[in-house]
């Protein structure tokens, strides 16, 4: 097959690839309930709502042909995108919030970093920049404008107390160190991050230096977050597009998003 | 000697419900101020301020001398049963199903006589007797003649529990049961012998100390009960709600601010969520199911009981979004009150002061411990009160309240 030479022939190709599911889209996204937990911040802390739906009408009195809800729930709700302006160390740089953040970035290629493994040994285990290294050395290296997705099957915690694994001490669930964060942000240029627990940090990470490294540095840096992915062990190591388009918002830090994966078969 | 009351047999659900009915209801306006009385555990008759007689029943002027200056004034209710009788009929649904009923005529010791129902273990007249007011089905004041000493049992009694709502025996739902007033409660609930706790809990990601033991109970069941969601209120209703006698909503969130000193309404509307609109999201769930089993065979469902706060009254203003929170609930809870009485399902509102937990560290003492809570909201369904002002703080701003409401909202400014 001869390389397509427009931009329309690259159209019809994905369309044909898609009609025939050579191309398959991989649904990344927890379904957007009441019962999936929310972040929790310390109680002295206004806390971000959770999903939240009211029956407006249900074909009956209150409107006998229609069927709809109201629904609310926080920016940091669900699956759902992270952007720059959501972290004080993003909030000068332009174009940072959901309405102004240019729409060529809510498209981009992924890295899958399988951490599956060490997270189910350590609840608390971190990836770092050497963890980073050593798949390179099997993947090539992670090209610039591309997501890092942190694998680590904790999507398939569906009880939602082992989801969030609270004990004393706090939230225990894996996530990057800081060496990583500078690694991605600096040395490979990513697009963002994006992981399968509450947060792109690790459940620990207040007690990091700096804290929240991961929001404060790729934020900062006017990078990226998706969270609360699932379905990542469906996806390659690399050579998947991730569809995910958050809701704009007037000067939104966030949004509850479908995030997709288009691999092919 | 009244028989101890047994753990009452599972209903027959081949056999039809038996449907809520009300004694009569109807009362003049001087009336209704002696059931008010008794809603808040006062017993209290007309008194001729010219010539001192005693009134009974209420009425609009004196029968000795056409005064129009009667004046409530407390009554201790000792005296003699006269005559004693068995009523074996009635047109009234309500006491078709309850008859053979014991009246009987009692003389009190302020030389006036009041037709009252008679416990079980009176004896037959003359005797010295005790009586009480109590709240019938209807939520009006009754009067009922007791032993003049306690026999063993008493509270066991078949008319004394038709007027109030012991948890012996009972089902009871705590609705936030992680908190220091929700475990305070379960414990005292199984104390004075509840037949089942559902203990709810929002959040269970988030543990808090002491609640293991709660859940050790022999009594306690675990239920997941979110307030702030329709569905998990109705799914914990489709479950359970057929079998709650009790419900007791103590759930709340409570932070300390005013208006000026935070930002926003994201405090002020997570109050609301859980205080005003948590409160009418159970009770679109829970009241249909409790209304429809209010007479239901030997232990039908009988009581509604909301925490409140003595600030749903005059708002402390350094507490000001969870004072309107609560002054929302209590608004509500009065509808409720008119909507479950159709059925006799008594709601008892709790006005506390400062408890003694976490969001109130700054608050000096006196601060109501909450296991004197959860003594006085079972004191309160043995007694078969509506309203309840537990503590010393409660009771000061409540006769602050009814002496000088506008007074009083000064009062509080710097409090």
């Amino acid at each position: 097959m001869s390389a397509p030479e427009t931009p329309s022939d690259v159209l019809r190709e994905m369309t044909k690839a898609l009609a025939t599911q050579r191309l398959r889209i991989v649904d990344l996204t927890q379904t957007l309930s009441p019962r999936f937990p929310q972040i929790v911040l310390p109680p002295e802390f206004d806390q971000c709502a959770p999903f939240r739906m009211e029956e407006i009408s249900h074909y009956d009195d209150r409107g006998p042909g229609w069927y709809w809800n109201n629904i609310s729930f926080g920016e940091h709700t669900g699956t759902h995108f992270d952007a720059p302006i959501h972290w004080i160390t993003g909030r000068d740089l332009p174009n940072n919030a959901l309405d102004s953040l240019s729409a060529q970035t809510f498209v981009a290629p992924a890295c899958v970093v399988d951490c599956s493994a060490e997270a189910k040994q350590d609840a608390d285990f971190l990836l770092t920049a050497d963890r980073l290294k050593l798949w390179e050395k099997e993947h090539g290296r992670i090209p610039a404008g591309s997501w890092l997705l942190m694998r680590t099957d904790w999507s398939k915690r569906t009880d939602p107390v082992a989801y969030q694994n609270f004990d004393a001490t706090g939230q225990h669930s894996p996530g990057p160190d800081i060496t990583a964060v500078e690694f991605l942000v600096h040395e490979r240029q990513v697009i963002g991050f994006g992981s399968e627990t509450i947060g792109t940090d690790a459940g620990q990470a207040a007690n990091f230096r700096p804290p929240y490294p991961c929001h404060s540095i790729m934020h900062g840096n006017g990078r990226l977050g998706l969270q609360c992915l699932c379905n990542l062990d469906l996806l390659p190591p690399t050579g998947a597009i991730i569809v995910a388009a958050p809701l704009k918002i007037l000067n939104g830090s966030g949004s509850p998003v479908r995030a997709l994966a288009i691999v092919s078969s | 000697m009244t028989d101890t009351l047994k753990r009452p047999q599972k209903r027959n659900p081949v056999l039809p419900l038996r449907l809520p009915t009300l004694p009569p209801g109807a009362r003049s306006r001087a009336a209704i101020q002696m059931s008010a009385a008794v809603a808040e555990g006062r017993f209290e008759l007309q008194k001729c301020h010219d010539c001192g007689q005693l009134q009974y029943p209420p009425r609009d002027a004196c029968t000795t001398c056409l005064s129009i200056k009667l004046e409530w004034t407390p009554v201790d209710g000792r005296g003699e049963l006269i005559s004693d009788t068995l009523l074996h009929h009635s047109n009234e649904l309500y006491y078709r199903q309850r008859v053979p009923l014991r009246l009987g005529l009692v003389r009190l010791q302020e030389n006036i006589t009041v037709l009252a129902h008679l416990h079980g273990d009176c004896p037959q007249a003359t005797a010295p007797v005790r009586v009480r007011a109590h709240l019938d089905k209807s939520g009006q004041a009754v009067l009922i003649a007791l032993p003049a000493t306690d026999t063993p049992n008493m509270a066991d009694d078949r008319i004394l529990r038709e007027m109030t709502s012991d948890p012996k025996f009972r089902k009871v739902l705590v609705t936030d049961a992680k908190s220091a007033t929700g475990q305070a409660l379960c414990k005292a609930l199984s104390d004075a012998g509840a037949d089942m706790i559902w203990a709810g809990i929002a959040e269970p990601w988030k543990q808090t100390p002491g609640f293991d033991a709660i859940t050790k109970l022999p009594n306690v069941t675990v239920v997941p009960l979110e307030l702030t969601d329709n569905r998990s209120v109705q799914d914990l209703a489709a479950s359970i709600g057929a079998k709650v006698d009790i419900l007791i909503n103590n759930a709340e969130f409570h932070r300390n601010t005013g208006i000026a000193d935070r930002p926003g309404t994201e405090t002020a509307r997570a109050e609301m969520e859980i205080n005003y609109l948590g409160l009418m999201r159970l009770a679109q769930s829970f009241g249909p199911a409790m209304r429809a089993r209010a007479a239901d065979g030997s232990v039908p469902s009988t009581a509604w009981v909301n925490i409140l706060s003595i600030y749903a009254l005059s708002s402390l203003p350094s507490q000001g979004t969870f004072a309107a929170s609560k002054a929302a609930a209590l608004s509500l809870s009065q509808t409720l009150r008119a909507e479950m009485r159709q059925a006799g399902i008594r709601v008892v509102n709790v006005f506390p002061g400062p408890i003694d937990d976490e969001w109130t560290q700054l608050v000096p003492p006196p601060k109501l411990a909450p296991a004197a809570l959860a003594k006085a909201v079972v004191k309160a369904l043995q007694d078969g009160v509506e309203d309840i002002y537990p503590g010393d703080i409660a009771q000061d701003l409540f006769n602050k309240w009814r002496q000088n409401a506008k007074a009083l909202e000064r009062e509080m400014w710097d409090q």
